[in-house]
This record gives structure tokens, C-alpha cells and sequence, in this order.
């Protein structure tokens, strides 16, 4: 807003102050997560806990990532990697491709098409949760990269944004390539590609914080520990009834899945900005 | 919807749609197509063959308390997670579109919780009001409060809306301020010359003129509230106690998989489709209006 309606002096004080504390109250429960990951058990079970920093951080990494508990952290990290990697690849091939189709060109059977993919558009898999997980366990593709993945590249948000994206390139671009004999596949490599990269990196950052924090479809179809993922293998470390955990390594664990869908957010903030407002669009 | 001029090819269309096509029937409309076939039927005790039973499956639902209770359930949830988090965004969002130096700084800081899995945010809860050694609960001890939400259901509530509206908050913080910073200063520059405060510049202008933001993160707030808290509701406290914290995506997952009962998470899986139809409907008239201008 324009300086000249910003308070001075004391109001402008006022708004920082009000702007800290409720950044504090926002990063209380990371901060303490952070605190009890460098801690003892000793240290957390007679409460309160320190507020300050211990010297265990080094130890309850190590533990978490070497060992964890069913499946060591490592391995969970990189299925996790895996699952994001290719859902958001997978999610940004197929919807690039059918947008190109649906704007490109005519053929019979093209609004059915069309809405096929838009039926699904906000459909999230926790409501048709019981029936998806029988079709793909028939298919065999449980505890498995494909059953993880494929399942969530049915979505119709890529596609619509590429679809809008597409629309707004001019005309004249392809009645151009057509004239210098360019057929419709180098068109889309050579023409189309390079004019969505921003647009695909952006959808790209957003893709994957999405395919990273998958939880309950990952809970259900890996049952065997050495394919579960950071997210769904964070909550199988919590204590059930009356048995006693680690919790420093648990919150060792908790910091650890989510140093890299933090990161990207932060590190290509201008890319998730972009990408998060028009996914939305 | 489509190009004045296209490409004439006969089959290159189907070959590139082909691949979303097949995994949008294979991964959606079959198991939709199941959930509205394994609605109308009950297996026997056996599971030997369905017997048809039409829309018994849905009577039987309606007439359960528990399932007309988590419609309550999930009513109080969204309500309480949409207020609490949009009001708070909405507040920051304010304040740092008032401040100029360390505007990025304050954004930077205030967006990260985006990133944070709805599951993770429920573990980070979880810890902090751990009734035995969360930091919390020791403090509310200490000025005679006996907080333990694996017993009290309020208590349950109040944890996953929380944790709930916590990771919510950046999300609805980015879009307010976006929505803030496209209002034209000019505007409100004019209202300061005449002398209208600022909390009076606020309710007639600013806000206003943020209504269509306003409208679509309401929206967005209640399919997050609907559909994306599981994590947050599996890892605080798997719906309970005595299902106080089950809202409907929780108990189609507890019915089909903790319960097997089919026939009634597949009559529920019919109707969470039905309530998404209907806000997509809604998001789908706001976007062509937001569209079109």
C-alpha cells in the first residue's frame, strides 16, 4: 500500500510487533520439534521440556536416519523421493500432451474426452479410497513404485492450466510453422515446450509438495516397511497404547520429511507463488 | 475451447490423450463405477455373492446416529478450521501489506507451513499437547487446567481444528495478500485524505473489494477441511474419543477398512462424490465469472 497512508512511529512499531508474534506462534511447534530432536528421551518424559538446544542432535539424526524404527529414515526419504518425483513428472507428461490435443486440434469423440478429464478435476483419492485400492490391488501393484505413483496422476488441475496457457498463444504462431512445413509434433518441441517452461517449473514445485506429503493412499498400499514413505512412516513410528518411543528421534524423523518440500517452497519462492495462484486459477 | 487453426492429423490426437484417458478410467471411473455398484448391494456373511438391496445401504446409513453425527462432526470441523484460519490470514495479511521494509522477509516467514504435510502438522500437535510430557499441557497444569484429549472430546476437537487451521494459515496468507496488493493505493489514498480511519477504510473498501478472494478461499478452506485433513484427524486421534473428531472422509476410511463393512463405505464414497459434484460446481461458476471478468 502506498507510503503515504502508512502510520509512523508508533503504529508502524505496533504492526511489526503484531507481524513477530504471530510469526513466533506460527513457528512454536517447529521450533520445539527442532528443540526435542536434540534432546534425550530422559530429557523429554519428565516434563517441562528444556526450551533450549542439546547437545544430541548429532546422535538422534544419526539413529533416525541409520535405524529409525521399522525401516531406517534414509530409505523412507527415498521412496518418498521417488513417489514425488514421479508423480509430479507423470502428472506434468500426460496433462501436457492431452492439452495439446484438446486445443490443437478436432477429432471425433473430443468434448467426451474433454469432460472425462474434467469429471475429475478436485477429486481427491481419500473418497473413493476403498474402491481405487481394490482396483489396484487386483492390478498386483501393491508395495510397489507404480501403485504408489500411478493413481495420482489421474488429475484434471495440469491439464487445465496447460489448456489456459495454450489459449493464449497467438494464432499466427502456428500458421507460421505450417508455412515453413513444421508438423505438429515439432511444433509442440520446438514451439510450445520452450513457451510453458516457466509455467512448467512453476506447476512443478506445487506437483511435487503435493506428491511429497501423500499420506493416506501410501499408508494403504505399502505394507511391507522397506516401500513405506517419510510422511506415512512418521505416523507408524508414533507410540499405540501404553509403549514407550523414542521422541527425539520420532521428531528427528518429523524435521527431516519436511526439510524438502520446506526448502523448495523457500528456495523457489517465486516459482511457488506463481505456480500456487494459477494452479488455483 | 479451441484454435481457429489446428493441425489435420487423424490419429495423433488420440495417440497424446490416450495415456490421461487410460489412467482417468483405470484409477477413476472404475473405482467410482465399483463405489456406486458395491452401494446397491450387501455381500453375504460368506462373501460369496452380492445381494441386491438397492438403496438400503444409504436408509441404513441415514439411520445410523453415528453416521448423522460426523455429518455434525464434520459440519463443526470445516466451520471452525475455515473461520480460525482465514481470519488469521486475513489479519496478517493486513499488517503486512501495511509494512514496506521486510515485507518479503515477513512472506518468506509466514509461508513455509504450506509445505508442511497435513500428517506432519498432526505429529508436531500431537507432540506439543502430548498429555504426559507436551509442554502445553504441563503449562495449563500449572494454572489448573487438566487437558488430556485422548479422553475429553472438546479437547479432541480443538487439537485437530488447530493443527488443522495452523497449516492452512500460509495458504490463505499468500491469497489475501495478493488480493490486498492488487487493490489500487489511489483509492485508498483518497479515504485517507478525507479523514476515514483506518478500520473504517477497512470495512468499506478493502474489504469489499476483496469479496471475490474472500469467496474463493472459502470455498477452497472447505474442501481442505473436508478432504485434506485426514492426515491431520489419523495421527491426533484417529476420530476419537467415542468418534467426537470422525468427520466423513475418516469414517470411510475407518467403515471400509478398520470396519469392512463395504456396502456402507461405498453408500458414503456415493455421497462424498455427490458433495464434491457440487462444489466443483460452485468453483467452476466462480471461475468462469473470475475469468471473464
Amino acid at each position: 500500500m502506498a507510503a503515504m497512508v502508512e502510520k509512523k512511529g508508533v503504529g508502524r512499531w505496533l504492526t511489526h510487533g503484531a507481524l513477530i508474534i504471530g510469526i513466533c506462534i506460527i513457528c512454536f511447534p517447529i521450533y520445539v520439534a527442532f528443540i526435542a530432536s536434540t534432546v534425550t528421551q530422559a530429557d523429554l518424559i519428565s516434563p517441562p521440556m528444556p526450551l533450549v538446544p542439546g547437545g544430541h542432535f548429532i546422535d538422534n539424526y544419526r539413529e533416525a536416519l541409520l535405524s529409525g524404527m521399522s525401516a531406517p529414515v534414509w530409505r523412507m526419504l527415498l521412496n518418498s523421493l521417488i513417489m514425488a518425483l514421479g508423480i509430479t513428472i507423470g502428472k506434468i507428461a500426460i496433462s501436457i500432451i492431452s492439452a495439446y490435443a484438446i486445443v490443437y486440434f478436432r477429432f471425433p469423440l473430443k468434448n467426451l474426452a474433454f469432460w472425462l478429464i474434467f469429471l475429475t478435476l478436485m477429486l481427491p483419492v481419500e473418497v473413493r479410497i476403498v474402491p481405487t485400492y481394490e482396483v489396484v490391488a487386483g492390478l498386483g501393484l501393491l508395495n510397489s513404485y507404480s501403485g504408489l505413483i500411478l493413481p495420482l496422476i489421474a488429475s484434471a488441475t495440469a491439464t487445465f492450466l496447460f489448456r489456459q496457457l495454450f489459449l493464449t498463444i497467438p494464432d499466427e504462431l502456428v500458421e507460421a510453422a505450417r508455412i515453413d512445413g513444421a508438423g505438429p509434433m515439432r511444433f509442440f518441441v520446438d514451439v510450445l515446450l520452450p513457451m510453458s517452461r516457466t509455467n512448467i517449473a512453476a506447476l512443478f514445485v506445487i506437483l511435487f509438495i503435493y506428491g511429497w506429503n501423500q499420506y493416506l493412499w501410501p499408508l494403504l498400499i505399502t505394507t511391507d516397511p522397506s516401500m513405506n514413505t517419510i510422511v506415512m512412516g512418521l505416523k507408524q513410528m508414533l507410540p499405540s497404547g501404553d509403549q514407550t518411543v523414542e521422541w527425539p528421534v520420532i521428531m528427528a524423523t518429523a524435521l527431516l520429511a519436511m526439510v524438502p518440500p520446506v526448502a523448495v517452497v523457500l528456495f523457489m519462492q517465486k516459482l511457488f507463488v506463481k505456480g500456487l495462484v494459477e494452479s488455483e486459477k | 475451447m479451441e484454435k481457429r487453426v489446428t493441425f489435420n492429423n487423424r490419429w495423433l490426437p488420440y495417440l497424446l490423450i490416450a495415456p490421461q484417458i487410460f489412467i482417468t478410467v483405470v484409477f477413476f471411473f472404475w473405482p467410482a463405477g465399483q463405489a456406486i455398484y458395491q452401494s446397491v448391494f450387501i455381500p453375504d456373511p460368506f462373501g460369496l455373492k452380492n445381494q441386491f438391496v438397492g438403496f438400503d445401504n444409504f436408509i441404513f446409513l441415514f439411520s445410523d446416529q453415528y453416521y448423522r453425527s460426523s455429518f455434525i462432526t464434520t459440519a463443526v470441523f470445516s466451520t471452525l478450521v475455515t473461520a480460525i484460519s482465514m481470519s488469521l490470514s486475513l489479519w496478517l495479511a493486513v499488517l503486512a501489506d501495511r509494512v514496506i521494509k521486510g515485507a518479503d522477509a515477513y512472506r518468506t516467514l509466514l509461508i513455509w507451513p504450506y509445505a508442511v504435510a497435513p500428517a506432519i502438522a498432526g505429529v508436531l500437535w500431537l507432540f506439543l499437547f502430548n498429555p504426559s510430557i507436551g509442554i502445553l499441557p504441563w503449562y495449563l497444569a500449572h494454572m489448573g487446567y487438566h487437558w488430556n484429549h485422548t479422553l475429553n472430546g472438546g479437547e479432541a476437537m480443538s487439537l485437530v481444528v488447530i493443527a488443522s487451521a495452523w497449516k492452512q494459515i500460509s495458504y490463505n496468507f499468500l491469497f489475501f495478500l495478493a488480493g490486498l496488493q492488487s487493490i489500487p493505493p489511489s483509492i485508498i489514498e483518497a479515504a485517507a485524505l478525507d479523514g476515514a480511519s483506518f478500520w473504517k477504510r477497512f470495512w468499506t473498501i478493502v474489504f469489499p473489494l476483496l469479496s471475490p478472494t474472500t469467496f474463493f478461499l472459502l470455498v477452497m478452506n472447505l474442501v481442505y477441511a473436508f478432504f485434506e485433513t485426514f492426515g491431520v484427524i489419523h495421527t491426533i486421534t484417529a476420530g476419537g474419543p467415542q468418534q467426537s473428531t470422525t468427520i466423513l472422509v475418516y469414517k470411510v476410511f475407518a467403515d471400509g477398512f478398520v470396519g469392512q463393512d463395504l456396502g456402507s463405505s461405498a453408500a458414503q464414497s456415493v455421497i462424498l462424490l455427490l458433495v464434491v459434484g457440487v462444489l466443483t460446481v460452485i468453483q467452476f461458476r466462480f471461475i468462469e465469472r473470475r475469468v471473464h471478468y
